[in-house]
């Protein structure tokens, strides 16, 4: 008998006690009375509290309109002193437009060593996550691989007013599953040395969040 | 389970050294009291809590009443989604499986993410005797492993370790395992961190296996899901050409939305954040992003035995966050190390006995390290009785009775050791199923109540050596409802100090115990 067999078998017999079969659809099994969201709050106030969780969380939360931002990514490759940037192949090409710092392409051939040596990274998100201080990436064209986003020290990633949700329940209605799914709430941290917070290991060590709207 | 820890002295043993090491309590009580107060801050932000919490537990119990399907689905979606599935019945037969997907590759070394089953299944040492390094990239792992430790609490397992023991483990051990610590390195947890960071990127940006766990994988669409904060989970998913994620059974949830509830409810009992930093979802494999082959490994171990006993199953909707641990004072005193298995704590008091049987004396003593003073149930996000399960198990551990073990029906016996507390339930059944025989006792008894010794003798010792024992009323109850309200005697007058006794009994047995 195979592995497989003898668990699901061993998990029938476990279960000898439970009613089998009911066919009550999944949807009436769980009672889902909490809030699809903790407040009442107009579009505007929800991308403060997105700023807000962000820089919470240490990352840095810049506001811009669509007019400024080519200055705005401009203005912070330069005052991080990077001397290359990697961009995603469906990146607006307008975003970059104020910047003559080198550019690097995601590739798929690039080693992770390669990666390693660029300064910067540019990217869009997916879905922004107001309630949790969260930015969502979903691999489309405008983001890139997932290790474009690990590798570099240094994140910006540009956030659209329409791509901000207030909760986790919209986010995840809006995500879909079959694509590789990175949720990043501040830079990356560590608590395990007495519990105090410290931020960059081994992710990025600076997230810049540019919101526009 | 494996014999993780074999030779383990039980709890109360393995306690007493614990608790005399002033530098662990110290760790752990600083430690504990931080994440504590956090988390009740994270948890009042959402006014639905208990809501969340009821649909937590609901969705884990309806996946835990139909494994069978949710497990037969997940294989479908993640075979669909280009990954491959392993069954494994045991942890030598996990170890099996990927020692051999490992050797596939024609790879001797692999890069770990921080996962519970692969701890519990001891993948590193198997990997080892078959000649494959294995290297922990989570920070506290590393810890764990350069300091040849072992983990004292889920989430945090190097907690027991100050600053400074971690600084002279790094400057001292990371030279023997690739680059070595800086020159001069302090005790600052940024440079701590810093140091990690260092010595790890060398080894994930030359990896070409990852091995993972995952907190939850959705049987609707075959994804898995890993939670973390520092970006080595992200390192070992996505930089490898393979990765094999070795998972419990029970990590299921049915759909994808599923997971809006344990977004919310796992990153603040833990952490205590809003969102821990990063969260990775895979689905099988993407082109030309991430790891090329993709291989699950579901693991039983004692799960579907817990499966089968239907008060302690309900530890198998746990989730790993640890908000248990964090407010439990047994914990907070004695450490994760005296619970001898990767499961410390109240979640592993009744989760360890459950995947490993109460053969062993250490097993067997788990039930019993607990004050059952319910902390640990109302901090539980997915709602999960440990007092209830502790108590029912205690009942296995001294009356012995029926139980699963490696899928097969066995009649546990009574533990040795605890002859004197059987002997006593048996007298006491006999005593109440005979009222004549316990009139004359109670009778007895407080007639000689000035003769009573202050500390009980024989293997009651123990037991009265840190508690008083209850005092004797001067007149049996019974007597003195005789009395008052018997043959005629006045009601009205003596109703409520009547009803008061027993319960006044009660609340200082409970006060005794703690």
């Amino acid at each position: 008998m195979s592995s497989r067999e003898r668990i699901l078998g061993r998990v029938r017999r476990a279960l000898a006690d439970v009613p089998r079969g009911d066919g009550a659809p999944y949807e009436r099994a769980v009672t889902r009375d909490y809030l699809r969201e903790h407040g009442d709050r107009t579009p505007a106030q929800t991308l403060d509290l997105l700023a807000e969780n962000l820089a919470d969380y240490r990352a840095i939360v810049h506001r811009t309109d669509a007019g400024h931002l080519a200055e705005v990514v401009a203005g912070l490759l330069v005052s991080r002193g990077s001397s290359s940037v990697l961009v995603p192949p469906g990146l607006d090409e307008s975003w970059l437009a104020g910047s003559d710092v080198r550019r690097v392409a995601d590739r798929a051939e690039s080693t992770p060593h390669e990666l390693d040596r660029v300064d910067s990274v540019v990217t869009a998100c997916a879905v922004a996550v107001a309630e949790t201080g969260t930015i969502v990436l979903d691999g489309s064209p405008d983001q890139g691989r997932r290790r474009i986003t690990l590798v570099p020290d240094h994140h910006i990633c540009v956030v659209r007013a329409a791509q901000v949700v207030p909760s986790v329940p919209y986010a995840l209605e809006r995500l879909d599953p079959a694509r590789p799914l990175t949720w990043i709430s501040g830079p990356s941290a560590t608590s395990d040395i007495e519990l105090d917070r410290v931020e960059g290991v081994h992710g990025p060590r600076v997230l810049e969040v540019v919101l526009v709207g | 389970m494996s014999g993780t820890f074999v030779g383990m002295p039980a709890f109360p043993q393995a306690a007493r050294e614990a608790v005399r090491d002033t530098t662990l309590r110290g760790n752990l009580r600083h430690a504990t009291h931080t994440i504590r107060a956090k988390r009740a801050k994270a948890v009042a932000e959402l006014s639905d809590w208990a809501q969340l919490r009821e649909a937590g537990k609901r969705i884990k119990d309806h996946t835990l009443h139909h494994l069978d399907e949710y497990l037969v689905r997940l294989e479908e979606s993640v075979t669909a989604a280009g990954g491959t599935v392993h069954w494994a019945a045991d942890a030598t037969e996990a170890n099996r499986i990927v020692t051999a997907l490992v050797k596939e590759t024609g790879e001797s070394e692999v890069v770990k993410v921080k996962s519970m089953a692969t701890q519990e299944i001891e993948l590193n040492e198997a990997l080892e005797a078959a000649g494959i390094r294995a290297y922990e990239t989570d920070l506290a792992e590393l810890i764990v492993q350069l300091g040849k430790d072992r983990p004292s609490h889920i989430l945090v397992p190097a907690i027991h370790r100050n600053r400074g023991e971690i600084r002279d483990i790094f400057a001292r051990e990371m030279s023997g395992w690739g680059r070595p610590a800086p020159e001069g390195l302090t005790d600052t947890p940024a440079e701590l961190a810093e140091a990690a960071r260092l010595h790890l990127r060398e080894k994930f940006l030359r990896a070409k296996v990852g091995i993972s766990g995952a907190n939850f994988m959705v049987a609707e669409t075959g994804t898995l899901v890993v939670v973390e904060s520092e970006g080595n989970g992200r390192m070992c998913l996505t930089l490898p050409e393979t990765l094999i994620s070795v998972v419990g059974i029970e990590k299921i949830v049915p759909t994808w939305q599923d997971l809006e509830v344990f977004l919310q409810t796992l990153p603040r009992s833990s952490t205590a954040e809003r969102m821990n930093p990063y969260t990775s979802t895979w689905t099988g494999t993407t082109d030309a992003d991430g790891p090329r082959a993709f291989h699950l490994v579901l693991l039983d171990n004692g799960r579907t035995d817990t499966l089968a006993d239907e008060v302690g199953r309900q530890a198998l909707r746990c989730i790993r966050c640890s908000a248990c641990l964090n407010v439990c004072p047994v914990y907070e005193r004695a450490g994760g190390h005296a619970y001898g298995s990767v499961y410390p704590g109240p979640i592993g008091a009744i989760l360890s006995p459950q995947l490993r049987g109460t053969a062993s004396e250490i097993d067997a003593s788990l039930p019993y390290a607990s004050s059952l003073c319910g902390a640990c149930y109302e901090v539980c996000p997915v709602a999960i009785d440990i007092p209830e399960v502790l108590v029912h198990l205690r009942e296995r551990v001294v009356e012995g009775g029926q139980a699963v073990r490696d899928g097969n029906k066995v009649v546990l016996q009574p533990v040795k050791g605890h002859a004197a507390e059987r002997a006593a339930m048996r007298a006491a059944r006999w005593a109440f199923s005979h009222p004549g025989a316990l009139r004359t006792g109670q009778r007895l008894a407080s007639r000689t109540r000035r003769l009573h010794p202050r500390t009980l003798p024989g293997p009651g010792r123990a037991w009265s050596g840190t508690r008083d024992l209850p005092a004797v009323p001067a007149e049996p109850f019974r007597d003195w409802w005789q009395r008052t309200h018997g043959r005629g005697g006045s009601a009205a007058v003596s109703t409520t100090t009547g009803a008061g006794t027993p319960a006044k009994d009660k609340a200082e047995d409970k006060d005794g115990d703690r």
